[in-house]
């Protein structure tokens, strides 16, 4: 299957609002080699000089992100999602398609594909690339026939004894009227209890918004990634702030207040390592983002395919069983 | 609606609303608008003996209606949430927690035990609503998960009564994750051939019913529980449209295929005997 053409998003928009200062130096460093094209003067000195600022100021400003600020790179439009690393991480890629039961979501992608010489069964969430594409994968956000494609793909890989990587970018499960009627809540549970009894070795990214029950949908594994620039909660943001300050505004102090980050979540011991994306974000190389995930999978499923199927499952378990925090009433 | 609008000051109570004894001795049905003595109600399980809508009932009141003789043994009682993350909304969450215990007397949302239903062993998992809504943190899903590690080493039925609003936010990630703990050990219990049941009651909602509520070798409601996985709040809000009449209704859950029975309280021990004598080896 080929790549659809990939349509970035134009450039003002591509910038996000705390990017401001990088977007202006750039500006400054693209007119300063515009006087140099022409070559009636040369600007050499300054144009090294921007470009190192530009570093500088970069190196800096992404160093510090808030939890919101993160939670916006994750969403940037011109991201790469999983149809993408699929074909930048792999060869021979066959999608397949359909729950056996009631159809085929769009919000979630799946099929074999080779990696480095063998099979793996990928699935993930696909969100669109384009306004109308976005649209046809209904913004990320599955529906229970989705949940299911991804659960009859998985134990499709169980049966040839195949590895699996999931890989995770939802706003959330969709929350419609056929969705609660198609068993939406049903879909996910069943996923996550089957998840872990899978004999084969699974891996999760998180590749982008990790949120609530739609990620962890299909979110038990082995290992649990993130991606550097990525979220992971039990509500997004938005909501969080609506349910709690019964208002949107406070959706930055929300971020901060769910510890929603990457460095968060492996602080807390409830994801295992942290893959690092291009500096500015996973869309500002998505080649190399590609490429750095590949070489992390390929890490990752060497370990785990030096145990054995039982021993997969029992640490599996006991490494969810083991998440939380609380204490003895004296 | 009335025909005449009583504008004396100070009178703006609508007849509707009108409470002429004092707070507590009385209750109103939010069903049939009948008023109900609340020591009426008690003894009917909570049930209103006018419409039957079933009132909110905690652990207590389950474990009194299930075990024999009402008698018991709670596990883990000692268990309570803390404050891993420092979370602070309108609120500091340990200050939440702490007003939840003073106003409940209980430690967290949801109590478990084992105890004889008929003279079978059971280890029973409740849900207290009253308890910042029911909400699933850490110790609920711990609690939770040990109570399907006790059944497996009793080789008995486990039993989860639902009442939840779903996660609990000032847990975050934490609290996600317990959706996985519960899962995990269910799928423990699924492979032993342990009966696990599910009951949910009015409202189950979000991460609780998309995970071990929805998992249940039977799932059973109330009648009228709204069982959901969003609630209708921001379905609706999704879809920009009103909701279906009864919609996510016990009654058209089970239509939609996913609850083997739904359960009035008062034959709740008599069928969860049959049940489970079904499920005996």
């Amino acid at each position: 299957m080929a790549t659809p053409p990939i349509a970035l998003s134009k450039a003002e928009t591509a910038w996000l609002d705390f990017e401001k200062p990088i977007q202006e130096l750039e500006e400054e460093l693209s007119k300063l080699r515009q006087i140099q094209d022409k070559g009636k003067s040369d600007v050499s000195g300054p144009i090294r000089a921007m470009e190192t600022q530009i570093q500088k100021t970069k190196k800096q400003l992404y160093s510090q992100l808030t939890g919101w600020q993160k939670v916006q790179l994750s969403r940037h439009l011109d991201r790469p999602y999983t149809l993408f690393y699929v074909e930048h991480m792999t060869t021979d890629f066959v999608e397949l398609h359909g729950d056996r039961c009631y159809g085929d979501d769009k919000a979630i992608v799946g099929g074999f594909a080779n990696l480095e010489g063998q099979s793996v069964m990928f699935i993930g969430h696909q969100k669109g690339i384009n306004t109308k594409m976005r649209q046809y994968r209904n913004f990320g956000m599955a529906n229970p026939e989705g949940y299911r494609k991804a659960l009859r793909l998985m134990k499709l890989a169980e049966k040839f004894n195949k590895p699996i990587v999931t890989l995770v970018d939802t706003p959330g499960a969709f929350p419609g009227i056929e969705a609660e009627e198609r068993g939406q809540a049903e879909a996910i549970a069943k996923n996550i209890r089957e998840m872990f009894q899978l004999k084969v070795p699974v891996i999760v990214v998180i590749v982008g918004e990790g949120a609530s029950g739609g990620a962890i949908g299909i979110g038990v594994g082995d290992r649990v990634l993130m991606l550097e620039n990525t979220w992971y909660s039990v509500i997004s943001p938005e909501s969080c702030s609506s349910i709690l300050w019964r208002s949107w505004d406070h959706k930055e102090k929300a971020a901060e207040a769910l510890q929603l980050t990457a460095d968060a979540m492996l602080k807390h011991g409830l994801i295992d390592e942290i893959v690092p994306e291009p500096l500015g974000g996973a869309h500002r190389d998505r080649e190399g983002m590609a490429k750095t995930l590949r070489a992390t999978l390929l890490r990752h499923l060497q370990e785990l395919q030096a145990l054995d199927p039982s021993t997969r499952i029992e640490k599996r378990i006991e490494r969810f069983a083991s998440m939380g925090v609380y204490g003895h009433a004296s | 609606m009335a025909w005449f609008k009583r504008s004396a000051a100070g009178v703006t109570t609508a007849t509707d609303e009108k409470r002429e004894a004092p707070d507590g001795l009385w209750l109103k049905c939010p069903s049939c608008k009948a008023s109900v003595l609340t020591k009426d109600l008690q003894e009917n399980l909570s049930v209103c003996p006018k419409c039957d809508y079933h009132h909110r009932l905690g652990s207590e009141g389950y474990f009194g209606i299930l075990f024999d003789q009402g008698i018991y043994e709670e596990l883990d009682a000692d268990l309570i949430s803390l404050n891993p993350l420092n979370f602070k909304d309108t609120k500091d969450y340990g200050d939440r927690l702490r007003d939840a215990r003073a106003k409940t007397g209980l430690r967290d949302a949801l109590r478990s035990a084992v105890g004889n239903l008929n003279g079978f062993p059971l280890v029973v998992a409740c849900m207290d609503f009253d308890f910042i809504g029911g909400s699933m943190g850490t110790v609920m899903g711990e609690k939770i998960a040990r109570a399907v590690d006790k059944a497996r080493a009793l080789r008995c039925p486990v039993l989860v009564i639902s009442r939840s609003g779903g996660a609990r936010m000032m847990e975050a990630a934490f609290s996600l994750m317990q959706m996985a703990k519960t899962s995990a050990k269910l799928s423990l219990a699924d492979r032993e051939g342990i009966p696990y049941i599910s009951l949910m009651t009015d409202p189950t909602t979000g991460g609780v019913t998309a995970s071990f509520a929805m998992l249940g070798d039977l799932n059973l409601a109330e009648p009228g529980a709204l069982i959901g996985f969003a609630g209708p709040r921001v379905i609706r809000e999704t879809i920009k449209k009103d909701l279906p009449p009864g919609f996510q209704s016990a009654e058209s859950v089970l239509e939609s295929g996913f609850l083997d029975l739904i359960v009035p309280r008062h034959t709740l021990k008599e069928t969860l005997a049959r049940l489970l004598s079904h499920l005996r080896p």
